[in-house]
């Protein structure tokens, strides 16, 4: 019945869909980072509180959800990979270090930022800060450890068990506000009674957090695309490939 | 040589039919491993002195930086000796693995069809033993150099037991992943720092939570919890781990 889920798992097939709609995936990304942020920076109100510089937080919570989501996805494709040694799923983990380490370099930044005017320090060691640092330094210590082993493949299987590895620390980043005390805003969005803020502020950061989700997509894609030609440079679909449509 | 593998008891010439092949039980590898370890660190336990020494020296360090006062000190040095001892546990890990690689032992448990899982148990439980149990031993010393009052010692010294125990296990996940990179050491640290920051915050915030006259039970329960974990998980990592790395061959 899922026989069509198998095409995913051929490199010819997924680098075909990836030239086919990155494009517009990346369209569709930039149509909505445009209406968020006139949603957002516009449209919007002032917060009672904090005034105008609440509206970072349209750029600071889409960006630490996506480090941790990103995080999730490349642990969970690296599972694969070293479970089914699909080589795709590999393919997928390695395009998503780097651009998940700028979501979290991109969190920390904004967050320091919004930090303060609020809070009137630019850092503070609390839970939620210090463990978005040190999934940082995860992210780079994968991007490290792929780089150092000179045998491609054994490389990525390590680096595969070491993001495995290091998927602990995403409950504990999220849960972090709530079992330690923290400076950091406790959840307002995902929370069991629904989210505690006002439609005029979610839906600009919904459509902000599908802007973010579409970018990273369109990046995999293009990324997948470099990863698997790296991969089966020799093969001869490639070659085909050139010859009839050029890459 | 002294490899936990099945063996087959020898037959005799005149009848061959009399040979059979006798079963290692999981206990005995474990036991067999655990032994060799020991017997060999303790051969050559000059070497096993560097991670002590390195710890008491950086712990004598630091009243030398920041200045004896004796109210200072007291301040820092739950977390001094907690740094301190993380990085030793550190220094010693680079070789846990490095030794048993290059001469082939490594490949031979790979190959040997016990659970390279238990073999990897054995050898980190020996590491530990040979490192993390001196620290621990000798950190009530360095806490009463650093003006820690003497009700937080016993805390200090099992905050530490269970700490470094986590430590040696995660770490030699670490240790199994470089195994194949030259100068392993640096992307060793950059790679166990990240997933011993809970324990450190634990550690040091028990040893902390005593001095300022409250309960350390939570914290210290919870780094048992990591022990448990660890001890149940991380075998399975270290394993698989060893595993890509005998496979790339050097």
């Amino acid at each position: 019945m899922f026989k069509w889920i198998h095409k995913f798992g051929s490199p010819p097939f997924v680098y075909a869909l990836s030239k086919a709609i990155s494009p517009w995936v990346g369209i569709a990304s930039l149509i909505l980072f445009a209406w968020g942020l006139y949603m957002g920076l516009v449209k919007a109100p002032p917060d009672y509180e904090q005034g105008e510089v609440y509206r970072i937080i349209f750029v600071h919570v889409p960006a630490a959800w996506m480090s941790m989501f990103v995080y999730t996805v490349m642990a969970i494709s690296s599972a694969v990979f070293i479970i089914w040694r699909l080589k795709l799923a590999d393919v997928v983990a390695e395009a998503s270090a780097a651009i998940g380490a700028s979501f979290t370099f991109l969190a920390l930044v904004t967050g320091s930022i919004w930090g303060r005017p609020t809070w009137g320090t630019w850092w503070e060691w609390d839970a939620r800060l210090t463990f978005e640092l040190i999934l940082l330094f995860q992210y780079l210590a994968y991007i490290a450890l792929r780089s150092a082993i000179e045998h491609k493949q054994s490389g990525a299987r390590a680096a595969a068990i070491l993001a495995v590895v290091g998927i602990v620390n995403i409950p504990i980043i999220h849960f972090s506000v709530e079992w330690f005390n923290s400076l950091h805003q406790p959840a307002t969005i995902t929370r069991a009674d629904g989210p505690k803020m006002h439609p005029s502020m979610l839906i600009p950061l919904f459509i902000m957090v599908a802007a973010f989700q579409l970018y990273y997509f369109h990046h995999l894609l293009v990324k997948m695309r470099v990863g698997i030609l790296n991969r089966d440079r020799r093969a001869r679909w490639v070659r085909e490939r050139i010859e009839t449509k050029g890459l | 040589m002294n490899s936990p593998i099945q063996h087959t008891a020898a037959a005799s010439v005149a009848d061959p039919s009399s040979a059979h092949i006798v079963n290692t039980g999981l206990f005995r590898v474990f036991s067999t491993t655990l032994r060799r370890e020991l017997r060999v660190s303790f051969a050559s336990w000059g070497e096993g002195l560097n991670p002590l020494l390195f710890f008491v020296i950086v712990v004598t360090l630091f009243p030398l930086g920041v200045g004896p006062e004796p109210k200072q000190l007291a301040a820092i040095a739950p977390g001094v000796i907690w740094v301190s001892a993380l990085l030793s546990m550190l220094m010693a890990l680079d070789g846990l693995f490095a030794a048993d690689h290059r001469d082939g032992t490594l490949e031979q448990w790979v190959l040997s069809g016990q659970p390279l899982s238990l073999v990897s148990l054995a050898k980190v439980c020996a590491h530990w033993v040979r490192t993390g149990l001196p620290l621990v031993l000798i950190s009530p010393l360095l806490g009463v150099t650093m003006n820690l009052p003497a009700n937080v010692l016993l805390t200090l010294a099992i905050s530490l037991a269970l700490g470094t125990s986590i430590l040696s296990l995660i770490g030699a996940i670490g240790a199994a992943l470089t195994l194949t990179v030259k100068q392993g050491g640096v992307l060793l640290a950059l790679l166990v720092l990240p997933l011993s920051v809970p324990i450190l915050i634990f550690g040091a915030g028990s040893v902390q939570a005593v001095a300022e006259q409250r309960d350390p039970f939570g914290l210290l329960a919870l780094l048992a919890a990591g022990v448990v974990a660890a001890l149940t998980l991380a075998p399975v990592a270290i394993a698989a781990a060893l595993r890509v790395g005998v496979a790339s061959g050097d």
